[in-house]
């Protein structure tokens, strides 16, 4: 019964790290129709600037928590500019370009990312530091639930309810589901929607630095390749739960995480990938509008 | 007439202004680096110097082409409507033409093996195979516009039909050769079907998981496959039971591998001026008129998927030759990257672009030793910039100009 | 005489909502048949699925080429509709841009020639002899609607009212027997709109039957032989030109109803 709450546990802090991951590509997806690759740079991206930021702290003996919050502020501020800027740089110019060619350049920006990465630090995994404290009161349960798990639980619940909010409620919310819903429409009543279009790509590239953040942490090493599975995974989740939208990502990031857990907890840890990349195909091919999406049919 | 391109104040700003973006958004990764074991922190500012200022003479080269092109625009509108046929910069000189510089070409790689040292003949067999890759690609790809990010699958199912018979039957690579591209085509087929109703980007995200799925169970299923560690001792092409010492075989190899692409090249060809190549570039511009044509979309995308796949399969059958080792590590996602970024930089459906894009991206980076190090990243940066700037790619698509009776 | 084309309870949902109303059609052969209507009454909706584009949910189609057995052809795949004799051209163009419009024209005798993978790698005598027939008969219809100079031009390259001809060579190219036009003359001048009703009466001198959209009720009344009237995804009205433009439910249709009884 432990070791199943010790799955349990895991599946939900996998589950919540997709999920600040799969926002992104259900904002951008819902938007503007474009499976965003780079995605997963941005992950990665944030993980990190987050190393940087904190071991520049360190040296200055901040204590961890505001090393952590500091390093967090960072890794969001600066995915979210390179998440900007690649959308200005790569997709800006295609739009009403053959669907194929924004995708292609989306490989092209992620390939590039990756390499930057690579060619700034380094192609070796470097260890990550632990930023999350030890929560005392944990200690009983440390067999199911460490501090991170529940830090992970609890920042992502948090940022995910402040999107929520910011989408039902605000302005910039509002007229991100105008634009969603018809881009020329949106246009024609005054909304700005080449800002729309960068406020979703700095937010979601935001949620996945945060992600990337947490769960370097949690793990404790990183590369520059990291975005690539992480992205595909969280990808994955976002058409599960039905692409475009945003609680359909939430739950197709749980659902994911928690089949990963259980699957390579009681099957075999061998094929840890291979569950997400299976899955994602099977969706793709019998139910492409994933669990919460509706179905769109081609007009003649 | 020709008035100089102005730059304006607004530009010059706004080229500074990208300038400091750049280096505010490099600041992190780019200048400062750290050593987490050793807790050192080295700080690179050259660096930051340097992506200001090469970002600031992008930016305002950009803007100045912008400005030239909007001012042509501009001139082509009061002139007469007769100059509406635009010269294509790359465009191909007729076939006649061509066929003295197709004559230096030949002989050029005819004797390259007696003239270059066999290091240089290794890498020219490799940049050959990646001919082949991007050609089958391209029957995919370019012809039918069924982006496939996964054709690296087919690749390592011909590496492993080679390694797998050779290791377990010893069977020979003549033998494997049609065996890869049948298992190969196999394959293809099997990947086909139950994408057939995907659409463009769906296709593409399933395909690559494909690919990758076939990496993780190579690299997983010991029994199978020897895992990670791969399999080694693979025969190389044999010639009649000939004992050949290492350099004889690396140069028949070459010959090989320059015959199996001039059949790709010359089996391509007679592809797309076929009336299979044609309802292929049907699905490729309009599947929806292409059905009310008569054309059963399903059979063009199975027989594009195979014929494609074939052609990886047999190319993964010579890459273990090649070799003579293979483990799931040469066959990942990058490798479909590489090989769709020549079908790219070529112009998706070009043969002769295609040809020359496999020969440049894989032979500069070995020469110029400065690039080498840089090479993925201007793989990703060629993949962006080409669909922005010629979607079509380097050589203007050329169709089969037919002799009109007059 | 027996009809071409049988359309019997044809009905079609979208969702809940119900665009194809138990819709009944019949058109003989070598007959111009329009199909008018308001915005929004079903006419594209019918055609895609004469055409197989959509699958109706309920209800039967049938095509009988005179001299030739009845061919069911609801249920059937696009591709196999137009290889049983029907073909047609879209609203908004739908030619191959980056084909030469020769090659459009060629697609469209997909239908009709066989050569596989095999013969376009060994081009054997049999297949060299049938691109041979469709590069000739391409270009004969090609020289129809005065397009063979442009034959090796790009399609995308061709002026709007040239795209609009060439759509309908390519399917004409099918052979078929009963050819849908989506409002062939939409955004033609007056100089191509006669043009264009010239290649129609040529076609039907052919023996073809030709059913088509549109909303130039001149043209309409000139040319048809016979009139459908749609409105809310039904048949209203249908008869000859002059029996349409008294009908009380088309006046009403197109008018609306307080027009009609002042």
């Amino acid at each position: 019964m432990e070791y199943f709450f010790e799955l349990l546990f895991s599946g939900l802090t996998r589950g919540s790290i997709y999920a600040l991951i799969a926002l992104g590509y259900t904002m951008v997806y819902g938007i503007i129709g474009l499976i965003n690759f780079a995605h997963g740079e941005m992950f990665m991206i944030g993980a990190f600037t987050a190393l940087i930021a904190s071991s520049v702290l360190s040296i200055y003996h901040l204590p961890l928590p505001a090393i952590l919050v500091l390093a967090g502020l960072a890794a969001a501020v600066w995915a979210g500019a390179y998440g900007f800027t690649v959308e200005r740089l790569a997709y800006r110019p295609l739009r009403g370009a053959p669907r194929l060619a924004p995708l292609i350049s989306a490989i092209g920006m992620s390939i590039f990312l990756q390499n930057y990465v690579l060619l700034a630090q380094t192609a070796d995994f470097v260890p990550f530091p632990s930023l999350i404290p030890e929560f005392a009161f944990l200690e009983p349960y440390s067999a199911i639930i460490n501090s991170s798990s529940l830090t992970i639980l609890a920042v992502s619940t948090l940022v995910m309810t402040a999107l929520t909010l910011l989408i039902l409620y605000t302005r910039t919310g509002k007229a991100m589901r105008a634009t969603a819903q018809d881009q020329k429409m949106a246009l024609l009543v005054g909304i700005n929607v080449d800002r729309i279009i960068s406020f979703t790509f700095v937010t979601g590239s935001a949620l996945a630095a945060i992600g990337g953040l947490l769960i370097a942490s949690h793990i404790g090493q990183i590369n520059f390749a990291i975005g690539f599975i992480a992205g595909i995974k969280a990808f994955t989740a976002a058409v599960l739960g039905g692409i475009g939208s945003i609680p359909g990502a939430v739950l197709g990031s749980f659902i994911l995480g928690l089949t990963e857990a259980f699957a390579t907890g009681y099957i075999s840890s061998d094929y840890e990938d291979l569950f997400a990349f299976a899955l994602l195909v099977l969706i793709l091919i019998f139910r492409p509008a994933g669990l919460l999406g509706k179905a769109t049919a081609e007009k003649v | 007439m020709k008035s100089p391109p102005m730059l304006t104040n607004k530009d010059v700003r706004h080229a500074v202004l990208t300038g400091f973006w750049f280096m505010f958004l490099t600041f992190p990764l780019l200048v400062i680096k750290v050593n987490p074991t050793e807790q050192t922190v080295t700080w690179r500012w050259a660096n930051m110097l340097w992506v200001g200022g090469v970002s600031a003479v992008i930016a305002l080269a950009c803007r100045l082409v912008a400005t030239r092109r909007a001012g042509r625009a501009e001139l082509l509108r009061q002139m007469p409507a007769q100059t509406t046929h635009e010269l294509h910069p790359f465009a191909l000189p007729s076939r006649d033409r061509l066929i003295p510089l197709f004559g230096v070409i030949a002989l050029f790689f005819i004797v390259f093996p007696f003239v270059f040292s066999a290091y240089q003949v290794n890498i020219m067999t490799t940049a050959l195979m990646y001919v082949i890759l991007g050609l089958g690609l391209n029957i995919v790809v370019g012809f039918a516009g069924l982006l496939n990010l996964g054709y690296v699958a087919f690749y390592a199912v011909g590496a492993y039909t080679y390694g797998l018979l050779h290791f377990h039957f010893g069977l020979g690579f003549w033998a494997a050769l049609p065996i890869g591209g049948l298992l190969g085509a196999l394959f293809g087929v099997m990947l086909g079907f139950p994408v057939l109703r995907l659409r463009g980007d769906y296709l593409a995200i399933v395909t690559l998981g494909f690919g990758e799925i076939i990496r993780l169970i190579l690299e997983n299923w010991r029994e199978f496959s020897q895992g990670p560690s791969g399999i080694a001792n693979i025969a190389r092409p044999g010639l009649f039971g000939i004992d050949m010492s290492l350099e004889h075989s690396l140069v028949y190899q070459y010959y090989l591998t320059i015959a199996i692409a001039l059949l790709t090249i010359f089996v391509v060809n007679r592809l797309r001026d076929s009336r299979i190549g044609r309802a292929w570039f049907a699905l490729r511009e309009d599947d929806i008129a292409c059905q009310a044509m008569g054309i059963d979309t399903t059979a063009a995308k199975l027989t594009a998927f195979a014929l494609g796949a074939a052609w990886a399969g047999m190319a993964g059958v010579l890459f273990a030759a090649k070799t003579t080792f293979i483990n799931p590590a040469s066959f990942t996602f990058m490798e479909s990257a590489i090989i769709l970024c020549i079908v790219v930089l070529g112009g998706m459906g070009s043969i002769i672009g295609v040809v020359a894009a496999a020969l440049i991206l894989m032979l500069l980076p070995e020469y110029l030793r400065a690039v080498a190090e840089y090479r993925m990243l201007a793989f990703g940066a060629i993949l962006v910039v080409m669909m922005i700037v010629r979607p079509r790619g380097l050589t203007s698509q050329t169709r089969r100009i037919y002799h009109l009776p007059h | 005489m027996h009809p071409l084309l049988t359309v019997s309870g044809l009905t079609m949902d979208f969702g809940g909502i119900r665009a194809l109303d138990q819709v009944d059609l019949r058109i003989l052969p070598e007959k111009i048949v329009a199909l008018i209507g308001p915005n929004g009454a079903g006419k594209t909706t019918l055609f895609n699925c004469l055409t197989g584009m959509y699958r109706p949910t309920g209800g039967h189609m049938a095509l009988t080429p005179p001299g030739l057995p009845e061919r069911r052809l609801h249920g059937l795949p696009p591709y196999r509709i137009t290889a049983a004799g029907l073909a047609r051209t879209f609203q908004n163009i739908r030619l191959f841009p980056n084909m030469t419009v020769l090659e459009n024209v060629m697609v469209g005798r997909h239908c009709r020639t066989t050569a596989k993978v095999f013969g376009a790698i060994f081009r054997p005598a049999a297949t060299v002899r049938e691109e041979q027939e469709t590069v000739d008969r391409c270009l004969a219809l090609l020289e129809r609607i005065g397009l063979v100079d442009q034959a090796n031009e790009y399609a995308q390259n061709l002026p709007y009212g040239a795209q609009r001809r060439l759509e309908i060579a390519r399917a004409l190219a099918t052979s078929p027997k009963l050819l849908l036009l989506d409002e062939p003359a939409a955004g033609m001048n007056p100089q191509e709109t006669v043009e264009l009703e010239n290649l129609i009466l040529s076609i039907r001198e052919d023996g073809l039957s030709i059913l088509l959209i549109e909303h130039d009720m001149k043209l309409v009344m000139r040319l048809s032989d016979h009139i459908f009237v749609m409105d809310y995804g039904r048949m209203i009205a249908e008869g000859t030109p002059d029996e349409v433009r008294r009908h009380p439910a088309v006046i009403r249709a197109y008018l609306g109803e307080v027009e009609a009884d002042a």
